[in-house]
């Protein structure tokens, strides 16, 4: 796999063009994507005519962004101004949208060439990408595996060499379950670090974009270009990017660790044994592990169940065939709005759409979703309190290695253990990364999670940086 | 909480939530909502009252801008993208005379 940053050197230097790579990309994405099928959509000749524009400004010497040449895949549910954005549902297929995301702003501001639109469970509601649509993602490191999800496409993309880089969004573990199953590194930032202006909402509160790349300097080299301050969402928090490349090198010594003793159960035994090991390395470098705390988070798959499908009942209430998307004509309104809503979401959106009303309605409010706001709470304070003594966390990222199709999809309770473990950074809003530390006794990666405190990316980093040379 | 879901209770859910659910599928719903419903029971034994709803990470309050004019949407392009469109406006069926 080509380094983001070995291309942008490449490009900017003249030692190779925009074109070459883009084509190297765009071959690989013929040989393997009909297997793989991790796009939507490939936008091959915009992505030729973007990288010969780039390769034009190099060669008269104008100044060209920090990700010159970059090929990058978004996944489908971050709106490009006229070109097709369907998030892998029915009910906005041949939507385009009338105007960029702010990450697809950013991007192309800094020179970065899109190739595609990714794959993922419908409106981000999944572990595997077998709720999209349009078919699942298959893992490129064994194709009888799910890629995980609900980012799959965008983790498979990296993971197969169609893109250096891709966005995904992660709203309990969309983007570190995926770069855990599939061997690539994946980044849940502080929520309100990425702008989510043009992101379609799943759960507002809870949703935030980030970066899948090969290795953690590539990921801390996009985390700079895609953060920062932006006024169109108003969640966004008012500062600038963090520095996080120039981190990368200062090791953790002296650094205290959390080692989480009441880590929710079900893990499997080959990836507990990666997670000791990354304890071990970190020890060798230098740095000092400390127990921690954290009763509540035994609680947080019962909050996240209730807060984020509260949130997509009613975020999701806008696909009603008026202003986008698909329609299925009906008598009255009422009558159109249930058809089109009927046949336009697939079963584990209407499964969440149920839950989230419910929670949400009459007589129902306190119990639930008002009980989850709180639990919220005491995972958040939980988290507080661990951070007084120790700087970062590790934990898994994910129960398990990837899993076979099918294995998971009868039972939804199943599907949502996927995500014990990166859920309660979303509930309280922190960052959160995977690095690829080894591999199960199948053979396929384990991802080992970094967590840290609100806006402790930097930290995070360091620590990540650690991990993949011991890795 | 309130006992297991009832089909009845999942069939106004879906008349809310603008979602025609045929009776077999709200068969299959119950008993999945039902089985989630239980695993949430979780949290019932834990005290919650002096704990203080927390609704995003985030303490940020009032987030205004300048109230100054900016460039919108451009309607055509908006509209193109709808299902309905007529006279620079969405178009939809008769709101009121039927019942759902």
């Amino acid at each position: 796999m080509q380094k983001l940053v070995e291309i942008v050197a490449g490009v900017t230097s003249g030692s190779t063009t925009a074109t070459a790579v883009v084509d190297e990309h765009l071959a690989r994405i013929k040989a393997r994507e009909g297997e793989i099928h991790a796009f939507n959509l490939v936008t091959a000749d915009q992505a030729r005519k973007d990288a010969a524009k780039i390769d034009e400004d190099v060669k008269a010497g104008k100044a060209v962004g920090a990700l010159a040449g970059v090929p990058i895949a978004l996944k489908d549910n971050m709106c490009t101004r006229g070109v097709e954005t369907t998030c892998s549902s029915k009910i906005l297929q041949g939507w385009k949208p009338p105007y960029d995301a702010t990450v697809v702003t950013k991007l192309r501001n800094a020179g970065a060439v899109i190739v595609g639109k990714t794959n993922l469970d419908e409106f981000a509601m999944g572990s595997s990408t077998e709720n999209s649509a349009f078919g699942p993602t298959k893992n490129p490191l064994d194709i009888s595996r799910v890629p995980g999800g609900s980012s799959g496409g965008s983790a498979a993309a990296v993971s197969a060499g169609f893109a250096a880089a891709s966005l995904g969004s992660d709203t309990g573990g969309s983007i570190r379950q995926p770069a855990a199953l599939c061997g690539v590194v994946g980044v849940k930032p502080t929520y309100g670090t990425v702008s989510r202006y043009g992101l379609v909402a799943f759960a507002s509160s809870l949703d935030q974009i980030g970066p899948f790349t090969s290795d953690v300097r590539d990921a801390a080299t996009l985390l700079e270009v895609i953060s920062g301050h932006d006024p169109m969402d108003s969640t966004s928090i008012p500062q600038p990017a963090a520095s996080l490349v120039s981190v990368l090198d200062h090791g953790v010594k002296g650094m205290r660790i959390g080692r989480v003793t009441d880590l929710p159960e079900g893990c499997e035994p080959d990836v507990l044994a990666r997670l000791e090991a990354a304890f071990d390395a970190m020890r060798n470098a230098g740095a000092t592990i400390v127990d921690v705390k954290l009763p509540s988070l035994q609680y947080c798959l019962t909050a996240y169940y209730l807060i984020a499908p509260a949130e997509a009942s009613s975020n999701l209430a806008r696909y009603d065939g008026v202003r986008y998307g698909n329609r299925v004509d009906a008598a009255d309104l009422n009558a159109m709005y249930a058809a089109t809503r009927e046949s336009g979401f697939g079963e584990e959106v209407k499964r969440r759409i149920m839950l989230g009303t419910y929670a949400l309605s009459a007589g129902y409010f306190d119990a639930y979703y008002g009980k989850a706001l709180k639990v919220r709470r005491l995972i958040s304070d939980d988290f507080a309190r661990a951070y007084k003594d120790v700087d970062a966390i590790l934990t898994p990222t994910s129960p398990s290695t990837a899993f076979k199709f099918g294995s998971k999809t009868d039972n939804p309770l199943a599907m949502y253990l996927c995500d014990v473990f990166t859920i309660p950074t979303n509930l309280a809003g922190h960052p959160a990364m995977s690095v690829p530390f080894g591999v199960g006794t199948d053979s396929m990666p384990v991802g080992i999670q970094v967590l840290a405190t609100t806006m402790g990316e930097q930290t995070m980093f360091k620590v990540a940086a650690e991990l993949e040379r011991a890795s | 909480m309130s006992d297991s879901i009832s089909k009845e209770t999942v069939v106004k859910v879906s008349r809310l939530a603008r979602l025609s659910l045929t009776p077999e599928q709200a068969e299959k719903m119950t008993s999945q909502l039902a089985g989630m419903l239980d695993h949430f029971r979780d949290i019932d034994a834990l005290d919650l009252s002096d704990v203080e709803p927390m609704t995003q990470p985030y303490p940020l309050k009032n987030v205004m801008r300048e109230d100054v004019e900016v460039k919108s949407l451009d309607r055509q392009e908006v509209l193109d993208q709808a299902p309905a469109a007529e006279s620079g406006r969405f178009r939809v069926p008769p709101t009121i005379g039927f019942d759902v």
